[in-house]
């Protein structure tokens, strides 16, 4: 295997990001499948109040985006950050995505809560997730009055949240495991567990650049630190298992898979049409390729972003409107090759 | 093949509906397909559906308790437990108490659990602290009592007393 070494976050050559949510809700007022749209509006008031109120939560640099004022596609654009969930992008009751200038803090006001506060970090990094999280959430909760219960914990409009309201996720590319189809077996033993895992841009893995969510479903009778590990475990063991089978992929036939690799990355430095899943599909052989040592002058940071790039919304907001869906292709395809171009010479130089 | 639907134009879609066991099989054209399709695919099965559908929780089910609150409204957001049923979403946190036996085993069955463990708002672990004190306390007084020590005991009601006042922001939780 080829060994120059990567910049990766920490586990990065598996681990996309960690991901912290935390559920909650205002006690004075009903939740938001029974509130009037006069309550959404002072509710939104209220989060902007103690977020902006807050001299240190103000630190992070917090913008306030409405989503009412926003159009359908700055709307998608958001979901496809992974900065709003794509619930809370339509509707019409007064709600809010309150981004940290870093991207790395989200607080969406009238979700499916009147509160989710959200932290995602590059790599495996869910208990710095958490502790940023949890800062703001006890900063928050000094100025709005959480709806809590001595013996149910944080209060949630659906009783899956019930307790601490945290989801902790993580993000995993396993192009290994879904490769030889070990995938299954763990997608199985997740599930006995009480561990969801979904795949992150679609049902079908292959189609979803085998991306891979991995999530606590019990919120309830743990504490946070307690779940978190739980995620943490799993998530290294799983982590080890993809490790092992790349190596041994490589190792039982090099030729093979550096086959496959190169003719992804030949695809995407050529094409001039693509659609979003095959080039989904492709750059997971590319990422691998890149992690492995294999392709030179690439960084995975490059393929973070190209990732983004090729979604519908954000490709049109960088094309400055709308586009067909055969245009899309087009443009695709050609962001992609100058992407890949460009970063193939800055790492030359 | 006709169109099962409108009789008049080809048959080229082929629809297989599997509902509680039996096979239904329909043959239409695109355009009734496209009409059908809209309408007759049941509405998603809904969380509060879902835990009904467990013994225990149905109309026919053992737990006496699951089946009282048809008429129980809660007083503050008015949701009666029926339309929990019918969402899965509960309406307010006044719920959580208006209906504690009724949630209660429903918390259980999803996370195995009915005692939160974590995090409080900052406010409530003082009052918690307040609260172990004041117990702590009051075990001081009836010992001091019993041994007819009433000075200490005087001054552990005063001090009793005290926490007691700033304990009552507590209260409602």
């Amino acid at each position: 295997m080829g060994k120059k070494p990567v910049k990766t976050a920490p586990e990065g050559d598996v681990a996309i990001s960690s991901r912290i949510r935390l559920a909650r809700n205002i006690g004075a007022y009903p939740f938001t499948t029974r509130m009037t749209k006069a309550q959404s509006a002072e509710i939104l008031s209220k989060v902007k109040d103690a977020v902006l109120g807050d001299e240190e939560v103000q630190k992070h640099g917090f913008s306030f985006l409405e989503l009412q004022a926003m159009n359908a596609l700055e709307r998608q654009f958001l979901v496809e950050k992974h900065l709003i969930s794509p619930e809370f992008a339509e509707g019409d009751i007064s709600r809010a995505a309150i981004i940290s200038k870093d991207g790395k803090i989200s607080i969406m006001v009238n979700e499916e809560d009147h509160l989710r506060l959200q932290c995602i970090f590059p790599g495996m990094q869910t208990d710095e997730a958490w502790k940023l999280c949890s800062d703001i959430d006890t900063k928050l909760e000094r100025k709005l009055e959480y709806a809590f219960d001595k013996n149910f914990g944080y209060l949630t409009c659906c009783p899956t949240n019930v307790g601490t309201g945290i989801r902790a996720s993580v993000m995993l590319h396993l192009p290994a495991l879904s490769m030889t189809g070990y995938i299954k077996g763990i997608l199985e033993n997740c599930s006995k567990i009480g561990i969801a895992v979904r795949g992150a841009y679609g049902e079908n893995s292959e189609a979803s650049g085998n991306m891979f969510q991995i999530s606590n479903q019990v919120t309830l009778g743990q504490t946070e630190e307690e779940i978190i590990a739980g995620i943490g475990s799993i998530t290294s063991q799983i982590l080890e298992q993809e490790r092992i089978l790349r190596s041994e992929l490589y190792g039982q036939n090099p030729l093979r898979l550096e086959d496959r690799i190169f003719r992804s990355y030949g695809i995407l430095t050529n094409a001039r049409i693509i659609s979003s899943e095959e080039s989904l599909k492709l750059l997971s052989d590319v990422r691998l390729g890149v992690i492995m040592g294999l392709i030179g002058g690439l960084e995975l940071e490059d393929l973070n972003e190209i990732m983004l790039m090729i979604q519908p919304a954000y490709l049109q907001k960088l094309s400055g409107g709308q586009l067909k869906p055969d245009e899309r292709d087009q443009r695709r395809a050609e962001l992609v090759r100058m992407k890949l171009k460009d970063s193939e010479q800055q790492g030359m130089e | 093949m006709l169109c099962q639907q409108c009789q008049k134009r080809e048959a080229n879609v082929h629809f297989t509906q599997i509902l509680n066991g039996t096979k239904t099989e329909t043959y239409l054209c695109s355009q009734c397909a496209n009409d059908k399709g809209k309408l007759t695919f049941s509405p998603q099965l809904n969380l509060g559906d879902f835990l009904w559908g467990f013994p225990g929780f149905g109309e026919n089910g053992g737990f006496a308790e699951a089946e009282q609150p048809r008429e129980v409204h809660c007083d503050f957001c008015g949701m009666n437990f029926d339309d929990f049923r019918k969402t899965g979403k509960v309406g307010c946190a006044n719920c959580y108490r208006t209906f504690r036996d009724n949630l209660s085993p429903i918390l259980r069955r999803l996370h195995g659990n009915t005692e939160h463990k974590g995090k409080m708002p900052g406010k409530l672990t003082e009052c918690i602290k307040t609260g172990n004190e004041i117990g702590k306390l009051k075990e001081e007084l009836a010992t001091a009592i019993v041994r007819e020590e009433y000075e200490k005991a005087a001054e552990l009601r005063d001090r009793i007393r005290n926490l007691e006042g700033s304990g009552n922001k507590c209260g409602g939780v």
